[in-house]
This record gives structure tokens, sequence and C-alpha cells, in this order.
């Protein structure tokens, strides 16, 4: 039964999953009391917030805010950056919706927003985002690798041409979709926030956390009792933040690993699959993340693939999912400048850590069986 | 086998596609998603509404059967949503159900059919199919107060070679019962009376919002032309419609003709009301072509009783004519033939005749 929709979310790791056990039985407490229960999970999270520092190179422990996932995350970086001093965003037309709803939230505040077009393959001009950016801007935000296509973004030119045009501007990626694939590693260069989430990476649903690079200026987008030194409020998800930090040092202590196995899972799967039916690989000459494999199927809509695929046990998606669970049109194939009709015919299989070579040639079998099969 | 269910949340779909399964087929449950409320939601009350599809969804899960929500919404915009608000412009009533019927639902869903590989089209209306050596043929539901062949009339024999509609073999007090008795959660759910995309339940404020024209006033004037009031717009009104005229007159009132291009209702006795016949545009038969003998029974609205006339080919449209003078019908509204139980076809009124 292939699952090929790790984009969306991927199987808990057994290791993350004892991890978190014990903190959702007797290590119970509230880190912000004074009382031993208390302490337990206080050290829990703070030990949680080292190790994940020390994974992704944070030279301190506390540029890590916690947060109940990618999307919050996304929301603290734009909203925050944009509502500090009403600034201006400037993002891709091919951002996550977290961030471009983030972004519209934050014009009807005030601020100003700027979306800069993509090429055909979805990759943003650093030149472009560089021009965009102006005296008022407050953050550039570039995802680090498109969700639906893993089409990769030049995001370090970005951040160092935006640097030295325009001085200190901050810069948000989203490395949600990137991380198990890329080295996501903070230095001088790197951008100032970083997005990335538990439950793409083999960790838990609802948890996450923006890297804040010490001295960024951020208003808080969620008010309460002032967790996160304020920039989060809200009680902490001791179990999932512990289960965070193994994901995170999981997916970096095998990242090199991830990338051969999900890549040769990958190269096979389109391989085998283009020598048995007529497939496009959307952006096929671009930079891509391993993982992902965007495909269309001329003259197959999308929604009977991806049915017919489901009534064949395996499970892909059309871009990214929608609440309704009706099939939408995706802005980021529009964004491409692809058309309608082709959009409506693509496919997004992604792989993940399970899978390999011989998996991807499976998969190929029967993907090529149900779209064989098809009109 | 392979069966398509079309669940729409309610308790007659999530009965059919149960009786599939004990049938013994491999069910998957769809719900078309037709229409977006504000900010591109589906509208959260009334038939097709976005807790229909999760009690669809959840129907489906009980049953442990794969359930989709196929987006149709711009085909219905186009096909259903546009063209109302047209037809109450031009001074019809209109019936978007039918209209669906016609132009999204069975064409999506019998393409879906095919596409996913099913064998046969489940729907939870109330009607029966049946088959003898002239073919396929339509009838009324065991149940005549909950019948829906009157919204199936567009059927032909391609379609019905495919369908299959399970609980038109029994009464609403049965479904209900076989629900209950499976626990399916839509046992107790109250019939669903709304248009699906007017959700606010007032297709008046509906079409008010979405084509402003159709709530400028005119004039209210008897078949003299005496002006005897005026109205906020033609689309309150309905050919036969007694209530809610807001005009002060001795006995009872009807409106007897709507003039879009002067927006004035005319009102007239019941006498005045009563017509010959009507001429029906955009004519199916159920068998591919018409009935031999001209003598039928005709249903002009939907939950009323048909009443006898004769049907004659006029040009590329049809004529009815009552055999006894009866109230006027609605143009807009459907026209759906039968021959005792079995519909013989229908299409839809475009005029009303009156010698």
């Amino acid at each position: 039964m292939p699952y090929l929709d790790h984009a969306a979310t991927t199987p808990m790791r057994d290791d993350v999953r004892s991890a978190m056990a014990p903190y959702q039985g007797d290590r119970f407490g509230n880190p912000s009391g004074v009382h031993t229960v208390a302490r337990v999970a206080k050290n829990a999270i703070e030990e949680a917030r080292e190790r994940i520092a020390a994974a992704i190179g944070a030279a301190r422990p506390l540029e890590i805010v916690f947060t109940g996932g990618g999307t919050e995350a996304d929301n603290l970086a734009i909203a925050g950056s944009a509502l500090f001093r009403t600034g201006g965003v400037v993002t891709p037309a091919v951002e996550h919706a977290a961030v471009l709803e983030s972004a519209r939230f934050a014009r009807r505040l005030g601020s100003e927003v700027t979306v800069v077009p993509v090429d055909s393959s979805g990759v943003v001009d650093p030149e472009e985002i560089a021009s965009a950016v102006t005296d008022q801007t407050a953050v550039v935000s570039v995802m680090t690798a498109n969700n639906e296509t893993g089409v990769i973004q030049p995001i370090d030119a970005i951040a160092r041409l935006v640097r030295s045009t325009r001085g200190r501007v901050t810069i948000h990626t989203d490395a949600v979709q990137a991380f198990p694939s890329l080295p996501i590693r903070v230095t001088d260069d790197s951008p100032d926030l970083i997005t990335v989430s538990g439950h793409k990476i083999g960790g838990p649903k609802g948890v996450g956390f923006l890297f804040v690079r010490n001295g960024t200026e951020l208003e808080p987008v969620i008010h309460g009792g002032g967790q996160e030194l304020g920039r989060r409020s809200g009680t902490h998800d001791v179990a999932g933040i512990v289960g965070l930090a193994v994901a995170v040092e999981a997916a970096v202590a095998e990242r090199e690993q991830y990338v051969n196995r999900v890549g040769a899972a990958r190269d096979r799967f389109e391989h085998d699959l283009a020598a048995r039916i007529p497939i496009e690989v959307t952006a096929g000459g671009a930079d891509r993340l391993v993982s992902h494999s965007h495909l269309r199927f001329p003259g197959i809509r999308a929604e009977t693939m991806l049915v017919r695929l489901d009534l064949a046990g395996v499970a892909a998606s059309a871009g990214a999912a929608c609440h309704s669970g009706a099939i939408a049109t995706s802005y980021v194939l529009a964004a491409m400048g692809i058309a309608p009709d082709v959009a409506a015919e693509s496919v997004r299989f992604s792989f993940g850590r399970g899978d390999d070579a011989v998996s991807g040639a499976e998969a190929a079998r029967i993907v090529a069986e149900v779209a064989g099969g098809l009109p | 086998m392979r069966a398509l269910v079309a669940m729409s949340g309610g308790v007659d779909s999530s009965v059919a596609a149960a009786l599939m399964l004990e049938e013994g087929y491999e069910v998957i449950g769809v719900t078309l998603k037709q229409w977006v409320g504000a900010g591109g939601a589906m509208p959260v009350a009334g038939c097709c509404t976005v807790s229909d599809a999760e009690d669809a969804r959840r129907v489906a899960a009980q049953l442990d059967i794969p359930y989709y929500v196929l987006d149709y919404v711009d085909e219905f915009t186009a096909a259903v949503v546009e063209p109302f608000g047209a037809a109450y412009l031009a001074g019809r009533t209109p019936n978007p159900c039918i209209e669906c019927n016609r132009k999204v639902r069975f064409t999506a869903l019998l393409e879906r059919t095919a596409a996913f590989d099913a064998d046969v089209l489940v729907t939870g209306h109330h009607a029966r199919i049946e088959r003898d050596e002239q073919g396929w043929h339509l009838r009324t539901a065991v149940d005549g107060t909950k019948d829906q062949s009157y919204v199936l009339h567009m059927l032909g024999q391609d379609d019905l070679s495919k369908i299959r509609l399970p609980v038109g073999e029994m009464t609403k007090a049965e479904v209900r019962s076989r629900a209950a008795a499976m626990g399916l959660r839509t046992a107790s759910k109250p019939d669903s009376q709304d248009i699906c995309f007017v959700t606010s339940g007032d297709y008046r404020e509906f079409l008010a919002e979405r084509f402003p024209e159709t709530a400028l006033p005119g004039p209210i004037v008897d078949s003299a032309g005496e002006t005897l009031g005026e109205h906020n717009g033609v689309t309150g009104f309905t050919i036969g419609q007694r209530r809610g005229l807001g005009i002060a007159v001795g006995d009872a009132r009807y409106v007897i003709d709507i003039d879009p291009t002067e927006r004035r209702v005319t009102v007239g006795t019941r006498d005045e009301l009563l017509s010959d016949g009507c001429l029906v545009d955009d004519v199916s038969f159920i068998s591919g072509s018409p009935p031999t003998r001209p003598d039928v029974t005709v249903k002009v609205r939907y939950r009323s009783t048909a009443i006898p006339g004769t049907l004659q080919p006029v040009g590329d449209r049809w004529e009815i004519r009552f055999a006894e003078r009866h109230p006027a019908p609605a143009p807009g509204q459907a026209a759906v033939f039968y021959d005792g139980e079995r519909v013989l076809g229908g299409g839809t009124i475009e005029e009303v005749i009156r010698s």
C-alpha cells in the first residue's frame, strides 16, 4: 500500500513516540509552574530547545521559538515582522498559503505587500526580490523549497543580495518541506527567521518552531501569559516539543542517508513511469527536493487519477490539501504560467524515509497500471 | 461489481449506500461540491452544504467505504445559478434542482461512474427504474407522498440503464427505520427543502444580492389595467400565487401574469387564472421517442397531482391541453408527462395557453 504523500504528512518515528510517551503520562506538568512537577516539564522543553539549536547551528537556544506548527511559525514570522513597525512584506507568488495569507492579513493592518512573480519553473529571481525591497520593507519571505513541486529557491543568494543592497532587512524562509532534504544551517548569511514543522519530519502534528535570530524585531501574534519570552503565549505542548526535538535531530543526523534513499526512490519512480506511460515532470529541469515528484498525466483528470489511485491503495495528492477535501486549482502552478487544463491533470507524489529504489519501482508499476487503464 | 453512490448527507442516500453494500457491491460515496459561500467556504446550512457533506462523510466512514468530494462549483454556477437569476428576470419561476439534474448532476455523476470504473450510479431519489422488453422505464416511487420522478424526467435510456434507485422501492418510514436499525446518524435528519445555493433560506434575498435588478419595484394591476398597488420586485411572484400580494381587495386574487420588461404583476380572480394548457420546450422522452397516443396525465408543478390532458407536437415544442381548465402553471417550471405510474418524459413550461 504505497503512501506517496509525505509532503502532506509523515508517519511518526518510533523514537519520537517513545520519547513523547512519558510526557503524555506521569510527566504532565505545566512548565510555567514553580513546583517539581512543573520543573520536570520545564527541563524537558529547555533541553529540547538546546538540542534543536545545536542541530541547526543556532548560537543561542532561545533563538528557537516553539509554535503550534509550521503555519503558526509562518504567521509569527510574517505578521510579527510586518506589525512591529508597520513595514512591508515582499514574497514570491508560490509561497505556502500560511505565508501569503499572513501577508494579506498584514496588508489589512496597513502593511504594503509585494508579491513577486516566478519563472516557468516556479523559481524567483533574486534581482526581482531585491528590487521589490524598499526602505519600508519589514520582511522578505522566500520558501526554501515549494511544497507542491519541490522546486528549490535560491534563498542564500536572495539573502546575500538583499542584505548587500538593502541593509539588514529581516529575511524569512519556510523550510517546512525542505528540512529533511537540504542542510538547514544557521550562519551569518542564512535567513533570520526559519520555519520548521514537526509532522513533516516524522515528528508530531501541531508543533513546530521558528528560528528567530537574536535581535530580530518581532511583534507577537498570539498573546497571553508571556511564554517563549512573550513571543508565543500559551501553555507548551511539552510532549510535542520533546518529540519535535527527537525528529529534528534525527532528520539532521540521517540527512545524507535520506537524500540517497529517497532520491533513489523518486528517480526510479519517474524513470520507470516514463518508460511505461506518457508523463510530464513539472519543473523537471529545475533543482528539486529529492522527495517530490509532481507529474502531469496528459488526458487524465487529477481527480480521476487520485480516486483511482486511492481505490488501488495509493495515497497521492493534487497540490496542497484543501480543507473541504475537494480538489482546488493550484495557484502555484498558475503562477508558473501553467494553463488550468494542464494543472488539472497534475498529481503530486512525495516519498519519505521508508522509501528506496525498490519501493519507487513498485510505486511506478502500480501508478502505471492505474493510469494505463484510463482513457 | 462497483457502485458509485451520490451521497447528499440525507437519510435516503445514506440508506441507498448501505443497501448496495448489502447487495454485495463495492461502494464508493461521492458528494458534488456545487456551491461556495462567502470567502470560498461551502455554505453551512441547507441541502448540499458543508454540514451535509460532513454527514455524508461520517456515514461513509461508518459504512467503511471510500468517500470523495468532487468539485463542480464552476459548472454549477454557470449552468444553474446564473440561469436561475436570468429566469426570474424574464418573469419565470425556475426549478433549479431540475436544471441541475439536467445539466450538471447526472452528467457529472455518470461521467465519474465511468471514470472510477464503477458499474452503476446510485442515488437516493424516490422513484423506480424498471426494465421490460420495450426497454427501461421510470416509474413513480412506492411512497407516493415522497415521489421524485418529476425531477428525473430528463433521464434517457442510456442513463436509466446505469442508474439504481434502491429507496424508490421503500416508503420514507421504511427508509428511516432501516437507517435507525443500522445506526446511521442521518436516520432522523429532517428532509431538505431548500435550494442548495440559497443559504439564508430566502431566495428573494439571494436574488436581490446577486441580481440586484430583480429587486426593482413595479406596479400590481388587475386584468383591466387598473393599478392596485406596488411591489418590490417581480421575483416575489409566481403565477397562481395567492398569498402575500400586498393588496387589499375584497375576494381572493391570484397572480395571472408577470411582465418582466414593464415589471408589471397582473392579478385576477380564480376564473381569470384558469388556463387551457401550456407550451413546453426542451422536451425529452424517457423511451427516446414520443408516446403513440396523445392522452397523458401531466404534472405542472413538483408535488402536485397529475391531471389529464393531451400532448401534441407544435414545431419543435409540445403543447399540453388540459382535459379540464386548470389554474395556470408557472413558466419555468417543468411539465412532466405520465402514463399512470410511468414517466413518459417532460420539458420546461414556456407559455400558458388561454383559449
